[in-house]
């Protein structure tokens, strides 16, 4: 569903992602890692069709999004690092915006997406607010309940438990861990348990490379009985306290 | 069009989601009336809103911009850009769209200035063309000014940055005509004279608050906004 073939990007002269590849089918749950800075947001910016790559391809569902974004945004459902919204906006002004502007029109629709993604993420309490009164963690389900809204083939979800409480965070990764059935999704963490918890595979970047492509199985036997994040350490932190 | 219409809509809703709007058009609205009135509107015997006219370039010098710097500046401070330009929506789309609805923000200053208009018409007896003519300028003046600021404000992510740089063009695309430069411009040979007043904006303005509706005023708009537009439009494309 998703192919990224050797995907780099350069900011004037430093170069964030340095050739990044991989393909996930339908049914995957990608838990994409590794240090702040290492080029995960900028992979998926570029996979989104936010940025464009300097080089390489990314392909959706066949579509190239350098040359068919509008295709390729229709399938994708993404949630941004910074979960940016409309701050004036209500909660349901916003999402109905989302919707109508991803090509939903009739009524009836709009209302039962919403109400659909409203319980998923759980934003009864607060849908009538508008998003600058929200709480981080609500301004983050907001963003989430933007990005299933069209019940995407393709799910994008930078940090998405970033900011949640622990109740919520078992919440949404047991709503994406739902949805995968039927869908290819790319999360980006820090969290490492919920590496464990929810994905089939796990990639490594560190300073824009992929080091590591496997089960999260695979990952853990690498050292047996060690903790994941102690794998994570040596793998990613050759440089940084030498 | 059906992916116009979301954007265009929140946007205009947006000017009224804020007291932005709302003040945006108190004070347009102040300017506009009080200073007709005190230039002597009232006084003139005239019925006619030649004084009115005479001064909407120069407020919307302001007035264009204050309404124009958020468009693209806003969203790309706040981050929601990204969100946007994920949308499949074209960003041609996504231009126009926000281009319309600050134009139609702006027409709905101006409507309220017919206030103006129909009490010229309960005490005198006005050339309804004329009225009817130096409108549409308005709104054709409006439309490039816009279109100046839009492409301003998609340039930067600091809303006053995209305010002041989009008055300092309009200024200096309208003062192309004034008398001022035209003073300046009288020493220079009377061809070149000629094809900078060609871009003038006062002088197209001008022609058709006098009543004619010229072709070349008529497209000397509608080229700039579509221009300047391209321009906003090739710039997010980055
Ligand atoms: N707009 C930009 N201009 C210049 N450099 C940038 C820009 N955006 C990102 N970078 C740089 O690109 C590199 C990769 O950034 P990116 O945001 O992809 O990292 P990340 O893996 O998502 O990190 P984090 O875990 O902190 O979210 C960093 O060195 C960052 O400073
Ligand atoms: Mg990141």
């Amino acid at each position: 569903m998703v192919e990224v073939d050797n995907l780099k990007k350069s900011y004037g002269s430093l170069q964030a992602v340095k050739g990044v590849s991989f393909t996930i089918e339908k049914g995957e749950i990608l838990g994409f890692l590794g240090p702040n800075g290492a080029g995960k947001s900028t992979t998926m910016k570029m996979i989104t069709g936010y940025l464009s790559p300097t080089s390489g391809t990314a392909r959706v569902q066949g579509f190239d999004v350098q040359t068919h974004p509008i295709e390729v945004k229709k399938r994708v459902g993404y949630l941004p690092e910074s979960s940016a919204a409309y701050p004036e906006m209500t909660v349901v002004e916003f999402l109905t915006y989302v919707a109508e502007a991803r090509g939903i029109t009739a009524k009836d629709e709009i209302s039962d997406r919403l109400g659909d993604v409203i319980i998923k993420c759980h934003l009864q309490k607060v849908q009538g607010q508008t998003i600058e009164t929200l709480s981080k963690g609500y301004r983050q389900r907001v963003g989430l309940a933007q990005a299933i809204l069209h019940d995407p083939s393709v799910l994008i979800l930078d940090e998405p438990t970033d900011g949640l409480d622990p109740n919520q965070k078992y919440e949404v990764r047991k709503l994406i861990k739902g949805m995968a059935e039927n869908k290819a999704i790319i999360l980006s963490t820090h969290i490492l348990e919920e590496v464990e918890a929810i994905c089939t595979r796990v990639i490594i970047v560190d300073e824009g490379r992929v080091v590591v492509d496997e089960s999260p199985e695979d990952f853990k036997a690498r050292k047996p009985g060690a903790k994941i994040d102690e794998i994570f350490r040596e793998l990613t932190n050759k440089n940084s306290y030498a | 069009m059906n992916t116009l219409l979301p954007i265009l809509k929140k946007e205009f809703l947006g000017y009224f989601r804020s007291p932005v709007g709302y003040v945006i058009l108190a004070v347009f609205h102040l300017l506009a009336v009080g200073l007709a009135f005190f230039s002597g509107y009232y006084r003139s015997n005239q019925a006619s809103l030649d004084i009115f006219f005479s001064f909407v370039p120069w407020i919307f010098l302001f007035f264009i911009p204050a309404t124009g710097m958020r468009l693209w500046a806003e969203e790309n401070r706040s981050g929601s850009i990204e969100l946007l330009m994920t949308l499949p929506i074209s960003i041609s789309s996504a231009v126009i769209a926000k281009f319309l609805a600050a134009w139609g923000f702006i027409g709905i200053a101006l409507g309220l200035t017919f206030s103006l208009a129909i009490t010229t018409g309960y005490l005198g007896d006005p050339d309804w063309g004329k009225i009817i003519s130096g409108y549409f300028a308005c709104l054709l003046i409006a439309g490039s000014f816009l279109s100046i600021s839009s492409l301003c404000s998609a340039m930067t992510k600091n809303q006053v940055i995209a305010f002041v740089i989009s008055v300092l063009i309009c200024f200096f695309a309208t003062v192309l005509g004034s008398q001022f430069l035209a003073s300046l411009v009288n020493k220079l040979p009377t061809a070149i004279a000629n094809v900078v007043s060609n871009f003038s904006y006062l002088i197209h303005f001008q022609t058709m608050t006098r009543g004619l509706i010229e072709l070349a005023a008529l497209s000397f708009f509608l080229t700039t906004t579509a221009a300047f537009l391209a321009i906003n439009i090739i710039i997010l494309k980055r």
